[in-house]
């Protein structure tokens, strides 16, 4: 079951670590529970979008596919 | 050779290896296969050269063929061996963090059709392999050989060989052990395997010595066009003075084995300890304790990896990294991945017996600038 996206954030064309990097400056300005939607075609996102999430207390939610590109959705639980 | 750091790849060349070589090259440049004595003397050399690289594996001579890299080897192991069991099966079960040798064999095999396959058996988060899920992969209908190595290239973790080779006779797959990492540290599996390969370059051999060993009754088949030389499993002559060179270096290392390992695992520690210690948001990644003596890796978060690389570079440093973020590489390193951890950022720093204390501390110093002024340049969030 897909989860409720509260935003998209966009980093097709960006390589590692700017994904990331994007992610965590954009989600402590969402609300706690909110969840962010990273769409990202760099293949490192896979495995350090996960990580960053583990290292700083984020949940992570899994991956999904959006037009053809990987998308990958992060909870703000702290 | 002051800042290189960087032996996992390649050793530095030994003296002992320099000065075999330079009197191979004079004694045993002839072809060791023909009936002169020019010959004689070449294959006395590559005789005793296998003579004493098999009393250090607690091998036969026979067991033991010499290649051109180690990368041959792993293939020459890999498909040789998959050749071998083709009535048995197809499959190929391996680590997910075997060297990408093994995984290129592997893809090569799968080419074949349907039923050939790869198996990737998945590892913890310190790089050591599941050995719950070896076990069922091993056990399952069509595996015709399993692969681990004996420590990750990448991150210095230590396999679980022995429990591997227990799960494997029980199934009655034979196991292949890339044992790259190990050999130099006298560290190699002593028992339970079918099929190792080793590179000497990576114990400070000249580069282009692989070694194959192929125990008694193992099934191999050769995946390639084979003559009458290293018991017809490498077709060529083979390189004598490099092999020659290889080995009398090799015994050179593993006589000061115990004492350079323990030298370099303190250093390893200081790494360990300083980095966690002085660069923020940092991740030392591979076991802790079961681990090779000379290899730390770790995982600074928002920096790319090969930017770091090119910087350390100009300060006169030597490592690699298992980052692909600005490379043509588009794939970062698979063992990482594998691993779930960073695999952007990520440094693995390898040391050798040339390696002091006072080269890994202008590390130590050089490093936690260069982190912080390619995170600011990157834009990285504050913490």
């Amino acid at each position: 079951m897909s989860p409720d996206v509260a935003e998209l954030l966009d980093c097709r064309g960006r390589r590692c670590p700017l994904p990331v990097i994007m992610l965590a400056r954009r989600l402590p300005e969402l609300p706690l529970g909110a969840v962010l939607r990273v769409l990202a075609d760099d293949p490192a996102a896979a495995a350090d979008i996960p990580a960053w999430c583990r290292l700083r207390g984020q949940e992570y939610l899994g991956a999904t596919t959006v037009d053809a590109t990987a998308a990958y959705d992060v909870r703000r639980v702290s | 050779m002051p800042g290189y750091l960087d032996a996992a790849t390649a050793a530095p060349l030994h003296p002992v290896a320099r000065q075999a070589l330079v009197a191979a090259l004079q004694d045993g440049w002839a072809d060791p296969a023909r009936p002169y004595a020019r010959s004689r003397q070449a294959r006395q050399l590559l005789d005793a050269a296998r003579g004493a690289l098999a009393d250090m594996l607690r091998v036969r001579d026979d067991e033991i063929s010499f290649c051109t890299s180690g990368t041959q080897a792993v293939h020459l192991a890999v498909l040789g061996g998959l050749a071998g069991r083709r009535r048995a099966g197809g499959d190929l079960v391996h680590s997910a963090v075997e060297h990408s040798a093994v995984l290129h064999a592997g893809e090569w095999h799968a080419r074949a059709g349907s039923d050939s396959r790869t198996v990737e058996v998945p590892v913890d988060r310190s790089g050591r392999v599941d050995l719950t899920a070896f076990e069922a992969a091993v056990g399952a209908p069509g595996v015709a050989l399993a692969a681990l190595q004996s420590a990750n290239h990448e991150v210095g973790t230590v396999q679980p060989v022995a429990e591997a080779a227990r799960i494997c006779a029980d199934a009655g797959v034979p196991l292949y052990v890339d044992a790259a990492q190990s050999v130099p540290w006298s560290a190699e599996p002593a028992d339970g395997w079918s099929l190792l390969s080793a590179s000497a370059r990576k114990w400070g051999g000249p580069p282009g010595v692989g070694v194959l060993v192929v125990r008694k009754g193992t099934r191999w088949v050769p995946p390639q066009p084979v003559d009458e030389r290293e018991s017809g499993r490498v077709a060529g002559p083979p390189n004598v003075p490099a092999i020659v060179a290889a080995v009398a270096a090799l015994r050179a290392v593993r006589g000061e084995a115990q004492e350079q390992a323990r030298r370099l695992s303190a250093l390893v520690e200081r790494v360990r300890t300083t980095v966690a210690a002085t660069v923020p948001d940092v991740e030392v990644v591979g076991d802790p304790q079961r681990r090779l003596p000379h290899v730390v890796t770790f995982s600074c978060l928002y920096v790319d990896g090969e930017a770091l690389l090119h910087a350390l570079d100009r300060h006169g440093f030597a490592v690699s990294s298992g980052s692909a973020c600005t490379s043509s590489t588009l794939r970062p390193s698979h063992v990482l991945a594998a691993m779930g951890v960073l695999t952007h950022g990520n440094v693995r720093v390898s040391l050798h017996r040339d390696s002091t204390e006072a080269e890994i501390d202008r590390f130590l110093a050089v490093l936690p600038g260069e982190v912080a002024r390619l995170r600011a340049e990157a834009g990285a969030p504050a913490r």
